[in-house]
């Protein structure tokens, strides 16, 4: 798009106006789930396993109960009176609420202390005391499937062994085929660790259970307000909580990045215990809890193989995965995708064929793994493939731009049918990868880097060039637990112009509030201002499943758009009756209806909207307002071409990325001072597992990252300056041909990262190295000759 | 991440506080700026019953050169010995130290005291002080005063020759000869962080030779440690790129590292070398007059 159609005042699609919710947030006047106070709160502390995997022998609650302050103490055993004790995860496994007999994985809640002060129910946790007896572990997941392994989830009935799913997508033996008639095979196995949201604002809830109506309120920190509602009404419905005794309240959220998708255990609780007490009580995490136990993102091992031709023509691809689970499968992928979109691994290549498999295991770890700002595996996958192409580049000494630029699916192409069974909506990548050449002077790149290697020193330059797919989706493919994954947009217009806009996703600092009220802004010319947004209120807003894999845009924004044409079509009626004219008569031009060839005979919608309550035509409604549920017809495909450029510190092994240019193309904008600030923070959320953090275990399955003195996420001194272009290739089944974008940056950025440090390091015979790229792992491959 | 119950003390003079720690005895801790002590406390590694809170006694907060010494009061901040003109001048080894340390939010509470005292390897100025032959003052219970020179001051992790009844008052380091240059140069995984290794030098020049010299170490072994076989083999020398690279590989044949999440052991011991190779480097151009 390349000229507004709206003024600045109005502020539709295209204007970097500021962001409305601001206003609140730089005040420090936001209301987040620990600002929430009731009358006769009281709060919950929880105790954690020490132990990966141990049988529970006692549970002696005496001294807590005896310290001052402290009112009930919850175990298993009591949840279970209410059968409780076990709760389904988004993937329809079972993971506990609390144990009856074992714990799983360190930091595991095995009991909650209630109390009337944060103060005494953190002391009481300190003196619950639990007898355990250690049990054999299972931490490596290559050994998870072995005979003489323990099983974990010897709860579960028909569970054998730790093996959980297979999944396989592509032609199997055509693949094979193309496999046996390459010249060039080239092979990898690439590890992307365990790492965590660290989003600033840990999990918790406020949960208030009113005795005499039997009505629950929880204020909480969830993404997904509505399904978690459902959720809860299927959970506990046994014990008296309808769904319309429910009301979800998901107030201001602290980032959410999809580790606020999953029903944590502690909800459970904090509700189990408001629910028997009728008091309001408080749960919210310290900053450990949070990385210890909650939901992880990624521990995917893959095996990955290309068949290409000595000219650099890709044929085939073939990724063979082990996914680390931990002790349930309480990823938060669409049902029927157990491995979530990782079958878009094929990226932006035209492969003849390609054969994706994957296993998934349990593990004595925590539960996941959580879609990180990624939209179901496709991190991992762009990670396997962009890395993949580096290596055949590598292997027939070809430039790595090249070798991109021969194989990329041309524009002509879409929508283009992947071989794993992908319709890519529109894209244009030979465009954005040229843009990210010429912008950050690729050749005199190469040439800079020649010379410094001829002097010995150690500078790479590294390309990703990736395609995502994002927007769930589809019904007849796309569901959670059953719910078909559409999204929602009420729209109410009042008398004097104004409106209300209601939504089933919820912001977690994605700017809903300013970018919604753009829309409406450009669909009717109500300027922005004029706009209210709201979400996360089950009670008032219509359903809808929430804000996670770049999905609100392409499904809730699809959605404001259509119920924003309900309402037009209808203010055109009113236009008609006030111009007394037909409304074949009638065009619109932003924000208003005017008769053809008579533009001074007009109405605007303000004027509509007022008639609409005090002088509506006979025989039509009065009231201007619509809702639509949007199902889309496919996903939506943002790409971009990222470039980074890598100084490596020899004598010590450290990166420094010197420079990072990154052109991104999610179809057409609503706001570009958003969606740039989406791609720095996205692209120092890459930066971040490229060659910083990692939540990795010792043998006996203790965590040893589990603080942030270990799990390193990077502050603005390790954050480069982001250089940032975009192309524009709108998506044609999207009604504003919008794309979504909050994911592409942090899906894109670790595989450039990693394939410039390879680079600066590849005249050594350095191949692959896994992430985090640590110092000592480079200064191992300068100084100990130790290649992958 | 919530600290057990303590009762907390507001002395006025130090006498009090002395006092204080003398009645309390063992179930006393001595608060400085908190930042060391606190996080201890916020995961209940460290439960003290009683905090004698030393902060507002601001007769411990100066910077002067004295009698031969430049003496540093126990509760000079971080931030103090960063903004100070006298130090950015004469002491730019302790510039470079406090400006490694964590954030500016902790160096604006973090004392140097406590950095010593807490006898963290980890922490930075305990190597910048060995290096510099610092000399503790520590003051106890009826008016005792004694000197202890760095060497015999740090013991073991988080031990140090402090009786539970003193206090850290003050550190005398001697002022610099004519042509002497330091340096602190510290690798850290992120900013912030707590060194995977570093090096603090310093360097005395007499008719173009060296004629003393001061290396030490953090965060490779159970206390700072001097690297005393690589200050040998400067002195007499120009401290010519030879004579670096033999100190450099004798610092890290003394450093004593265990692997950790910050590397292994010989990784340690590799950036050990880079970094004190580096230091000499610069403290022998500051020597000579540069930056
Ligand atoms: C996030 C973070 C990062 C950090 N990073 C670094 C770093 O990179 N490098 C580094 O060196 N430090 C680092 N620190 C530690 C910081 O510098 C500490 O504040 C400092 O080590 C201790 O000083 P304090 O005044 O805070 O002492 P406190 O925490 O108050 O006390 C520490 C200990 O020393 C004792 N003590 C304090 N003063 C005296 C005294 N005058 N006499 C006798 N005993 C005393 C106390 O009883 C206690 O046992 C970091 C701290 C934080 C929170």
């Amino acid at each position: 798009m390349s000229k507004c159609k709206t003024s600045p005042e109005v502020g539709g699609m295209g204007h970097s106006v500021k962001r409305k919710e601001d206003a609140r947030f730089i005040r420090g006047q936001g209301t987040y789930v620990d600002d929430v106070v009731r009358p006769g709160m009281v709060y919950m502390d929880i105790v954690r396993s020490p132990y990966a995997h141990a049988k529970i022998k006692s549970i002696n609650t005496e001294k807590a109960l005896a310290h001052p302050g402290v009112a009930a103490v919850i175990t298993g055993e009591t949840l279970k009176e209410y059968n409780l004790h076990m709760m389904p995860t988004l993937m329809s496994d079972t993971q506990m609420v609390l144990p009856i007999d074992k714990v799983c994985y360190q930091s595991q809640e095995v009991a909650a202390v209630i109390g009337t002060d944060r103060y005494s129910v953190a002391d009481g946790i300190e003196l619950v005391e639990v007898e355990y007896e250690p049990l054999p572990v299972v931490v490596d997941p290559f050994k998870a499937t072995d005979s003489d392994a323990p099983i974990i989830r010897d709860d579960k009935e028909g569970q054998e062994s730790n093996h959980i799913w297979h999944w396989e997508e592509g032609d199997k033996a055509a693949t094979e085929e193309i496999f046996n008639n390459s010249d060039v095979v080239v092979k990898e196995r690439i590890y992307i660790p365990r790492i965590h949201v660290a989003s600033i604002e840990t999990c918790g809830c406020v949960s208030e259970f009113d005795k005499a109506t039997g009505q629950l309120t929880v204020w909480m920190t969830t993404q997904a307000p509505h399904a978690i509602r459902t959720v809860l009404a299927l959970v506990a419905g046994h014990v008296g909580l309808q769904e319309d005794k429910i009301r979800v309240i998901s107030p201001d959220i602290g980032g959410g990045f999809g580790g606020k998708v999953p029903v944590y255990p502690g909800y459970v609780i904090a509700i189990a215990a408001s629910v028997v007490t009728g008091l309001p009580v408080k749960w919210i995490e310290d900053r450990r809890e949070n990385l210890q136990a909650d939901s992880f993102a990624r521990d995917y091992h893959m095996d990955c193989e290309i068949a290409a031709d000595k000219d650099g023509t890709l044929n085939g691809l073939r990724i063979k995965t082990l996914a680390d689970n931990g002790y349930a499968d309480a990823a938060a992928n669409p049902s029927k995708y157990p491995a979530g979109m990782f079958s878009i691994c094929t990226g932006s290549y035209d492969f003849k064929n390609a054969f994706v498999e994957v296993d998934g295991v349990y593990t004595n770890k925590p539960p996941g793994g959580v879609a990180y700002r990624c939209s179901f595996r496709v991190t991992e996958a762009v990670h396997a493939i962009e890395r993949m192409v580096d290596m055949v580049a590598d292997e027939i000494m070809m430039d790595a731009a090249e070798l991109r630029m021969k194989n990329f699916i041309p524009k002509d192409a879409f929508p283009y049918h992947s071989p794993t069974g992908w319709e890519y909506d529109s894209g244009d990548y030979h465009a954005a990868l040229q843009l990210a050449m010429d912008n950050i002077g690729y050749d005199e790149l190469l040439k800079e880097q020649k010379e410094k290697r001829e002097r010995g020193e150690f500078m790479g330059i590294g390309i990703c060039s990736f395609t995502e797919v994002v927007g769930a989706g589809p019904s007849k493919d796309f569901d959670i637990l059953g719910i078909k994954m559409f999204d929602s947009s009420e729209i109410r217009i009042h008398p004097t112009g104004k409106a209300i806009a209601r939504f089933g996703t919820k912001s977690q600092g994605q700017g809903h509030e300013t970018t919604y009220a753009q829309i409406i802004a450009e669909e009717l010319g109500i300027p922005f201002t004029d706009v209210s947004v709201e979400e996360g209120d089950t009670d008032t807003a219509p359903y809808g499943l929430g804000t996670y894999a770049s999905r609100s845009t392409p499904t809730a924004g699809a959605a404001a758009a259509m119920a924003c044409r309900k309402i037009k079509a209808k203010a055109k009626k009113i236009a008609a009756h006030l111009l007394e004219t037909s409304e074949e008569d009638l065009e619109w031009e932003v924000g208003k209806f005017s008769v053809k060839g008579v533009p001074d005979k007009a109405v605007t919608i303000q004027d509509i909207a007022f008639a609409a309550y005090t002088n509506h035509p006979q025989g039509l409604e009065a009231g201007l307002e619509a809702t639509h549920y949007y199902d889309p017809p496919n996903l939506t495909f943002p790409f971009g071409s990222y470039i980074a450029v890598v100084d490596i510190d020899s004598g010590t092994g450290e990166v420094k990325v010197r420079r990072f240019m990154a052109v991104d193309d999610c179809g057409n904008i609503i706001n570009p001072m958003i969606v740039e600030g989406q791609i720095h923070g996205g692209l120092t959320q890459g930066l971040a597992p490229a060659l910083y953090e990692e939540i990795s275990y010792d043998d006996e399955g203790n965590i040893t990252g589990g603080s942030f003195m270990e799990y390193l996420v990077p502050t603005a001194v390790e954050t480069p300056h982001w250089e940032t272009d975009k192309t524009i290739t709108p998506s044609p089944h999207h009604p504003i041909g919008a794309k979504g974008v909050g994911e592409s940056p942090t899906v894109g950025a670790p595989p450039a990262i990693v394939n410039a440090v390879v680079d600066a390091l590849s005249h050594l015979g350095v191949k692959h190295i896994d992430i985090p790229i640590t110092p000592e792992k480079v200064w191992r491959a300068i100084h100990k000759n130790e290649v992958a | 991440m919530i600290p057990g119950a303590f009762d907390y003390h507001s002395p006025k003079t130090l006498d009090e506080a002395i006092n204080l720690l003398n009645d309390l005895g063992e179930d006393a801790k001595i608060l400085a700026g908190g930042h060391s002590l606190l996080p201890m406390m916020k995961w209940r590694l460290a439960e003290p019953a009683h905090l004698v809170d030393i902060s507002r006694l601001s007769d411990l907060d100066y910077i002067k050169e004295e009698n031969g010494f430049l003496c540093l009061g126990a509760m000079v901040t971080e931030s103090g010995l960063e903004n100070s003109e006298l130090i950015a001048e004469k002491y730019p080894i302790l510039k470079d130290t406090s400006e490694v340390i964590a954030d500016p939010l902790v160096r604006n509470l973090a004392s140097i005291g406590g950095n010593i005292a807490h006898g963290d390897p980890a922490n930075d100025h305990p190597a910048t002080m060995l290096a510099l032959n610092a000399i503790v003052v520590v003051c106890g219970p009826n008016g005792s005063k004694r000197e202890i020179n760095i060497d015999e001051f740090f013991l073991g992790p988080l031990w140090t020759a402090l009786g539970e009844n003193e206090i850290l008052t003050e550190i005398k380091i001697p002022m610099p000869k004519q042509q002497s240059g330091g340096c602190y140069i510290k690798l850290e995984r992120k900013v912030g962080d707590y060194a995977i290794a570093a090096s603090a030098v310093t360097l005395d020049f007499e008719n173009g030779k060296c004629s003393s010299s001061g290396i030490a170490l953090t965060n490779v072994g159970p206390t700072p440690v001097r690297a005393k076989d690589a200050q040998d083999v400067l002195i007499g020398t120009d401290v010519s790129n030879e004579v670096i690279e033999q100190a450099s590989n004798l610092a890290a044949e003394a450093s004593q590292p265990v692997g950790d999440h910050r590397g292994s052991e010989e990784y340690k011991r590799g950036v050990v070398k880079t970094l004190t190779g580096r230091a000499i480097l610069k403290a022998k151009n500051r020597a000579m007059g540069g930056n």
